[in-house]
Formats: C-alpha cells, structure tokens, sequence
C-alpha cells in the first residue's frame, strides 16, 4: 500500500521535467491537429519544421526546438496548453493558434506572463484595439481585413442582396462585422451557425427559400468542406453564386475539388505572388511534403522566421524581451508575403488580393490571383490601441 | 484481522493526506510551481468525486450530471467577477447559492425516476445546462469567460500565490472530508445508505425517503460547486467544456476507480486518474486507448475499486 | 413560399429522425432484452463510418462500401459482445455505464491510429448527388431522400421481423421473461450474440450514410448516442415502435427548432442575440423535452407492457 502511493508519487515528480537548459531557444506551437480541422494544423506544424529546417535548427548559434499542442478546436484546451508551455516547458514564445477564441483564451496567462505571444493565424479584434499589448504580434492579418476585401471587390461589381453565413464564434463575428464595413449594397440576411457544425441542410434551405442574389461564407476547415459541398448537393451551386474567405483554399480544395470551381475567395497571401522568398517557399514545401501549401503554411512559416528574426537582434540573448519586441516590431525578415510594416498595434500593413479557384494542370483545384484589392491595408481598430509607435 | 479492517482506511487516509499536505514544500524545492498546480487540480476534482461519492456510493443515485454543479460553481464565480465583483465571500456564496437551487431542482424532477431513467434525466439535465452556457454569449459562450482575478478575502488570500491556493483547496478538501464522515455516520447517513439497499423497508419503516434523498442530492450538488468556484480560481478561466458530458463520466469514473462508498476512495481515485491521463498523455499521444483499456479491465477485474482490491490483498495476506 | 421552406424542414427533420431511429432500433433491443446500458453503440455507428469512408476512397464502389461498413459494425459488435459485455450483463447499470465509458475512449482512440487524427470526408456516390423534385420547384438532395427511403425500409423489415417471425417472437418473450425463454430450450447466449450483431449492424448502417453529411471523426458517434438514448427512453425502453415515434419526434424537434427558433426569436429581442440564442435553445429543446415526458410518465410513451 506505502509502495503504491510512493510510485504514485514518485511518478507525479516526474512531470516535473528536469532543470531546463536555458541556452535553447523554446516555441510553444498551438494548434489543431485531430478533428475536422486537423489539416489545417498540419499544414501549419509543417510549416513550421521546414523553417527551422531552414534555419538549420537554429536561431542566433542557439538550438532551436518547436513544441507543438493540439488544442482539439476547443478554447479551454489551449488554454491548459499555453499554461503547461509555459510553466512546464518553460517556452520563450508562444504561437500557432488558428481559432481567434482560442487566442483570446489564452492571451491573459501568455501575455501577463510577459512572453511573446505571436498568432500564425488568428486576428480578433479586441487584441488590435483596446487588447493591444506590447508582446502580442500578428504575422498573419486581423480578422476584418481579408472580408473587408470581399465586400469592397462586391461593392464594385455592384452585387446586391447578400446573404451572410458565419459560425458563431469570435472570428466569425468579426468576418461579417468586416464584409459589413466596406459593403455598400443589400444584406439579405445575416446567420450564424454553431461553431465547428457539419450538417447545413436546414440553412441551405432557408438561403433557397430568401432567393438572394448572392452568398457570402466564412467557414474555415472542415466546416467549408462540409458547406461547400452541400451547397452543391442542394442543386443551388449552379443557381446563386457563393463568395467566401477563409472557405476554399488549399486546406479544403483537395476534398471540395470542382464543387468550388469559379468560386472567389480573397486573402493576404498566394502561392503564386512573385517573391523569392515566396517562390522558394512553395517549391521547397511541394518537394518536401508533396502537397500545395495553404496561406496557413505560408503564415507559420514567416511565424518561425519572425521569431529567428528577433532571436537574431539581440543575439540570443533570450532575456532580453525588450530588444527582441522591438526587433519584431521593424519585421525584419523575408516574408513570403513580401516586405511589410507593422501598425501600432502590432498587425501588419499589407495587401489584400482577389483569387478566383481554377484547375491547374495537374488537375488540381488552385486558388489563382486575380487582382489587388487593397494595397496596404490598416485594420479598423488601430486607432483604439494605447500604444504608439 | 478487524481491527485491520477499521484501521486500514483511516492509515490510508492518513498517508494520502499526509502526502498531499507535503507537496508544495518538495515541489517548491525545485522551484516548481507546475507541480503544485496539478496537484491542486487534482484536489478541486477529489473534492468533486467525493461529492459524488455521497450520493453514488452511499446513497445509489447514479447522477450521471455531476460536471454541471462543477460548471455551476464555476460560471457563479466567473460571472460576478465579470462584472466587477471580485469578493470571494459573495463569490463562493453565489456559487454555493446556486448550486444549491440547481440540485434542489434537478433532484425534486429527477428523483421521481429511478433505475437507467435517473440517470438519463440527470444527463439531460446537465445537457441543458451545457448547452444553456454555451447560449449566453453576454459571458462568451462557447469561447469562454475570461477571469481576470482571483477571488479576494478582504486580503486574508492571495489566490494569485500557488501555494496558498493550493492550502485552501487541502483546507476545503479536508473540511469536507470531515463534514462528509460526520455526514454519512450520522441518522440521516444511515437513512441514505438503507435507501440504496432497501427503499421499500426505509420507506414502510416511516421515513420521508424521498426528502432525504434530496438532501443528499443538494448536499453534493453544493460541494460540487464549490469545487467549481476553486477550479475557476485556478484556471481564471470558464468555458462550458467544464459541464461536457464526458467530464460527468470522469467524475464518476474517479469514484469507482477509487472505490465507492469510501470517503478516501474518490480521493484517491482522482489522484490515480489524474496522474495517469498526466503520465500516459506525456508517453503517447495515444493516451486515451490506454485509459479506455484500463477502464475496462478495471470493471470487469477490480470490482470496489483500488481501495476494495488493497483490502482483498489485505486480508488475503493476513488469512494466509 | 413558405410552406415549400416548411415542408424542406420537415424532410430535413424526418431524415434526421430516421438516422436517429437506425440508431435507437439497436440500442432499445439491447436495453430492453439484456438489459444492458451500452454507451459504445456510438462507437459502432463511428467503426461503419469509417470503414465505408475508407473503402469507398480506396475503391470507388458505394455498394462495396456499404456491405463493408455494415460487415465491420456487426463483427465489432459480436467481438465487444463476446469479450465484454457478456461478463457485464450480470452487473448493475453503474458498472456497464463505466466499462462502456472507457469502451468509447478506446474506439474514439483506435479509429485515430488506425485512420490518423484528421477527419476523413466521404463522398456521396454520383448516381445520388444530384437533386429529385419533390415537389415542382422544390428540388431536395437525392442522397438525404434516399436515406429516409432505405430508414423507412430496414424499419419496416425490423417491424416484421419483431411481429412475425419466431426470432422476432423469442425476442419478444426475452423482453418479458428472460429466464423462461432459456427454459424453453433457446440458446439464449446465440440469441444475445446475433442480437448484438444487429443492433450493431443497423448503428454502423446509420454512421456510413451519415459520413457524407456530417463528418467522418473520431468521436462523431459520442453525440449521436447521446440522442439516440434520448429517443429510446422518450419512447419507452425495449419498444421499436416508441423508438420510431421518438426518433421522428426527435429529429422533428430539434430541425424545426434550429429552422424556426432564431427567427421566432428575432421577433422579440436582437437578431444576433437571438442567432446565438435559437439553436442552442433547439438542442436544449429535445433534453427539455425527454425531462417533460419522464416527469408525466416515468416509463416513457410506449413502456413495454409485461416487465
């Protein structure tokens, strides 16, 4: 009895890792590897390795090491995530997170803990307003921007009675609130449905039955697989076009494929934008992992070499928390997305694009680039932040 | 070989009380604060097994709702420092308050049924709560509420400090230990207990059974919330994940691992739980097919828990 | 056109009614002859899903898809029986809900490594992705109206089964008095185990035709179950008529309520607070609605008449 509670014990010590080498640069990865969305995690946690790859392993001569959680699309898992990454694992930065409920879950524990918090994807707008902190950096957009895009592009071609679909979750509010803000015709209606659901049936009904003109969607991962082709199954694909963000990219195109043909989508990133980076980018990704990289590969890797990026100017010297913000803050590195500036509140300024899905030649469903919609773009929300430049 | 028997539990209980009592000290040489942290969750949710104990081993209700006291307690707390008011006193009371109405409910509708019917309805009922707390997007529905601080006690308290967080849950644990131990010895224990074995005699004998079935019902309700006005202290966070079905059937499996009707049985049940999902999810990430396994086998072989299977072992040596 | 969008929604509820009804008819047989709880029916729903996801990409047939999903719900069901639950049905409720419990861990885990952690996404057969006209202007998918039509089918056949054969007959007694059945010579053991296979059989035949509309995941069957218990209790446990009637009330219920809730709600208060407020309220509607029966009649609508 005395035995068994002693190996109880004992084995609770040893969750406490042993004495952490402080020379190793460590970054806690959060995102969703299981489940519906599981893709887009691995899309990201690739990323991710072949920037430090990259980098050899390391950053400023110090050995690098990514942690990766997965935080089951679930806030309250991440949240014990970013707890045990940060007391047990003792990391120096935090990143990953795709869901914006997520990023807010976890911003109070990373953020008063004082370690730099960098989202490779998610942008809710409470963190680029009155949130806004000092070690909080985005290396991918705030949430608005890329719906702002679309409805600016549908205001131009003059489209009228929309219909708006939404999960209803942080991100999702924020994606029509943005759609809302530079889309100037009729809102037919606007639906949030539950966040993560598969089954669409009685909302595709209703869309039939309001006969608008268009549909406008944000439903990211396995939600856009489920949506998209039931859209088409309904018979409605052929009848009212649908326009979306964050809906069709490489994440989902593979199990969507001709359901989404013709579709627009709009976002920060491509794979076929013409920078070096960018074009050494998606060939070394397609070699190593055979499959197209989507815009949350390209977000997680330019995460990782934002963070190389600071390690750098201080020159390891990993304490140093006030060298590396500021060094973040010049976004001194080659972006995938080409060269940008931060805001005040830490979100970048950059390029909005308009792509429309083709068939490539190898019979593949790609997100093509149209045009520019928006050159250098400010989030909606930087005015309300405390900090200044 | 008797007094082995009434021995026993109480050395038992002692050691692990003993052994929970030092952990902040050996962790704290290390400078380890995640130690500490684990253990105090791993006391918030003995605190949540033995509630359930009260009602599943002494008294045979099967509730399979119990994780919605905890998000109860939980959200009490949540939503009053939400919205400024961050005295602890108020905080636990509302928790205590509401967890209280709530079981009054759930038990005055759910006790009427019995068999596989209660256990659905309480089900259904934690569903609804579940469900209800993902619906109030004032609080952050199913994003989750942020806290931003700990419960305050005039300044007695700093819940912000590991340490002292991790005494007052030992405290509240050792507390209800003792309450749950005068509880179950008392005449209205032995009432209880004659409910689960024989509820027709108890009733015919002239007790108001039902009455005291409810009591128990809201006792444990109430320790069960405020192991959720703790938790949500340690956490500073609420999402209603804390009320998932699946948090119900843990609790519950802590009590039968533990061994029920046992007061230090869900203790240690929640210990061993826990420690194992800790242990196993740091060697594979395929953690949770052991677990299932081991779940299993625990049914079907160690029939009344670990504790059951020592006293076997126990008696066996001593017999031989 | 309102009644078209109403008469949509009340096809969209009764598929949903049958799914639930395929999985409710295996659940309320089991509960009622064996008396055992099994909150791992779920995982059979989940195991047919899988398998009929994986051999539909690998080989392109439906048909081959669903012999092979079906097959691989019933020989999961007859192997959990055989290794698990028959040492389970001896003990009380409490026991089977727990070594159940851990049963569904460990299926929601295996599926994992043998599939990997991403949802898998089945394709509906092309010869059912287009639309048939319900009603001339009212185009409904092929795929959903063939799942009520094959529902309605194997409830039918079930029903017949049930009323008029022997085994059917022997299922009845056993509902009534197990132990007179086994005196009457019945290898009651077989009966159990084929039983099983059935039940488990008709869960996984749910879990593939649902993968194309709801998601091909581990744990896909936890919330399933969770309604199909709904509806077996609802109906009254060991009735497939009960659980044919609740799983269409069910399934009615909560449609109607995700359709019409929101913009009933949107009448009275904001419409993006009613947008979060109608379908989780329509999701409570149906544990609101098993409390409601359980309180006026404890044994549910059809308790089986000799017990």
């Amino acid at each position: 009895m005395r035995k068994t509670f002693i190996a109880v014990l004992s084995a609770a010590f040893l969750l406490t890792a042993p004495a952490l080498a402080a020379t190793k640069v460590r970054i806690g990865f959060i995102t969703t590897l299981s489940g519906p969305a599981g893709v887009i995690g691995k899309h990201m946690k690739d990323a991710a390795n072949l920037a430090l790859k990259d980098l050899g392993g390391k950053m400023a001569g110090l050995p690098a090491e990514i942690i990766y959680g997965d935080d089951q699309m679930r806030p309250d898992v991440g949240r014990q995530l970013a707890e045990e990454m940060l007391e047990r694992d003792k990391v120096n930065f935090v990143t990953g997170v795709i869901w914006s409920n997520v990023l807010l879950a976890i911003r109070q524990p990373v953020l008063s803990s004082g370690t730099i918090l960098i989202s490779a994807n998610a942008g809710p707008h409470e963190l680029a307003g009155k949130l806004c902190a000092p070690n909080f950096f985005s290396a991918s957009w705030q949430n608005d921007e890329t719906p702002e895009a679309m409805g600016e592009y549908m205001t131009s071609r003059k489209i009228t009675d929309v219909y708006l679909m939404a999960p209803n979750y942080a991100a999702g509010k924020d994606m029509l609130a943005g759609f809302k803000r530079y889309f100037k015709g009729k809102i037919a209606a606007e639906v949030y449905t539950k966040f993560g659901q598969s089954d669409y049936q009685t909302e595709i009904t209703e869309i039939r039955a309001a006969k608008p003109h268009a549909v406008f969607v944000f439903y990211p991962g396995g939600m856009g697989i489920q949506f998209m082709k039931q859209y088409a199954q309904s018979g409605l694909r052929g009848k009212i076009p649908l326009y979306s963000v964050f809906t069709a990219d490489e994440t989902t195109l593979p199990a969507v494929g001709a359901a989404a043909a013709g579709n627009y989508e709009a976002g920060f990133w491509n794979w076929d934008l013409n920078y070096p980076a960018n074009k050494k980018f998606v060939s070394e990704f397609r070699k190593t992992y055979h499959y197209r990289p989507s815009f949350y590969a390209a977000q997680s890797y330019d995460a990782i070499n934002l963070i190389n990026s600071a390690v750098k100017a201080v020159k390891g010297n990993l304490e140093d928390r006030k060298g590396m913000i500021a060094a973040l803050d010049k976004a001194n590195f080659a972006s995938v997305r080409g060269p940008f500036r931060y805001d005040v509140n830490h979100f970048p300024i950059e390029n909005f694009y308009l792509f429309k899905i083709v068939k490539a030649a190898d019979g593949a469903y790609v997100r093509k680039t149209v045009k520019v919609i928006f050159h250098n773009h400010k989030d909606a929300y930087y005015k309300e932040c405390h900090m200044t430049k | 070989m008797r007094r082995l028997r009434v021995l026993a539990p109480m050395l038992l209980t002692a050691m692990i009380l003993l052994g929970l009592a030092l952990v902040p000290p050996i962790a704290g040489l290390s400078g380890e604060n995640y130690t500490i942290d684990v253990f105090t969750r791993i006391m918030i949710f003995a605190i949540a097994a033995l509630s359930l104990d009260i009602i599943l081993g002494y008294g045979g209700m099967v509730s399979f709702g119990h994780a919605a006291y905890l998000g109860i307690g939980a959200y009490a707390v949540g939503i009053l420092a939400f919205y400024h008011i961050d005295n602890g006193f108020l905080q636990f009371a509302a928790a205590i308050l509401a967890s209280a109405a709530a079981a009054a409910f759930i038990g005055f509708v759910s006790l009427r049924t019995s068999g596989v019917y209660f256990i659905m309805i309480t089900l259904a009922f934690a569903q609804m709560i579940y469900l209800l707390s993902i619906s109030l997007s004032t609080f952050g529905g199913s994003n989750g509420l942020n806290i931003d601080v700990h419960s305050k006690f005039l300044g007695l308290l700093d819940l912000g400090n590991p340490t002292t967080l991790y005494y007052l849950v030992f405290g509240v644990l050792l507390l209800f230990l003792f309450l749950g131990h005068r509880l179950v010895n008392s005449r209205f224990g032995m009432v209880i207990r004659g409910a689960k074995s024989n509820p027709r005699r108890m009733a015919t004998i002239g007790f108001p059974l039902l009455r005291y079935q409810l009591a128990a019902f809201i006792i444990a309700g109430v320790m069960c919330g405020v192991a959720g006005a703790l938790l949500a202290n340690q956490e500073l966070f609420v999402a209603p994940a804390i009320m998932h079905w699946t948090r119900s059937g843990e609790i519950m499996m802590m009590v039968i691992l533990g061994g029920m009707g046992t007061l230090i049985g869900p203790v240690l049940g929640a210990i061993v739980f826990l420690l194992l999902e800790d242990v196993l999810s740091g060697v594979t990430e395929h953690w949770q097919a052991v677990m299932g396994l081991f779940l299993v086998l625990a049914v079907l072989f160690a029939r009344g828990g670990m504790l059951g299977f020592l006293y076997r072992l126990r008696g066996g040596r001593s017999g031989a | 056109m309102p009644y078209l969008l109403v008469l949509e929604e009340a096809l969209n509820g009764i598929e949903l009614g049958i799914m639930l009804f395929l999985m409710a008819a295996g659940l309320t047989l089991i509960f009622g002859i064996m008396n055992l709880i099994n909150l791992a029916h779920g995982s059979f729903y989940m195991v047919g899903a899988y398998v009929s996801a994986a051999t539909f990409a690998k080989t392109g047939s439906f048909f081959l898809a669903l012999a092979a999903g079906v097959a691989a719900g019933a020989v999961v069901g007859v192997f959990t029986e055989i290794v698990v639950f028959r040492t389970l049905y001896r003990r009380d409720h409490l026991d089977q809900v727990l070594a159940t419990f851990g049963l569904v861990l460990f299926f929601n885990e295996a599926v994992r490594i043998l599939w990997g952690p991403t949802a898998l996404y089945a394709t509906v057969p092309r010869f059912l992705s287009g639309q048939v006209d319900i009603l001339p202007g009212a185009p409904y998918p092929a795929y959903r109206l063939a799942i009520i039509v094959v529902g309605l089918l194997v409830a039918g056949l079930l029903y017949g089964l049930v009323a008029k054969t022997r085994i059917g007959m022997l299922i009845r007694a056993g509902a009534s008095n197990r132990v007179m059945v086994g005196a009457l010579g019945v290898n009651v053991r077989l009966l159990y185990t084929l039983l099983f296979a059935t039940g488990a059989a008709l869960a996984a035949l749910a879990g593939l035709m649902a993968g194309p509309i709801f998601t091909v995941d581990s744990g896909m069957g936890d919330s399933v179950m969770i309604q199909a218990f709904v509806v077996i209790v609802i109906g009254g446990i060991g009735s497939i008529r009960g659980a044919f009637v609740a799983a269409l009330l069910v399934g009615f219920v909560g449609t109607m309520g995700r359709a019409f809730l929101s913009p009933l709600l949107a009448t009275v208060m904001a419409p993006s607070a009613a947008d979060n407020a109608g379908p989780t309220l329509a999701s409570m509607a149906i544990y609101f609605l098993m409390a409601t029966v359980l309180f006026f009649r404890p044994q549910g609508l059809f308790p089986p008449q000799a017990r």
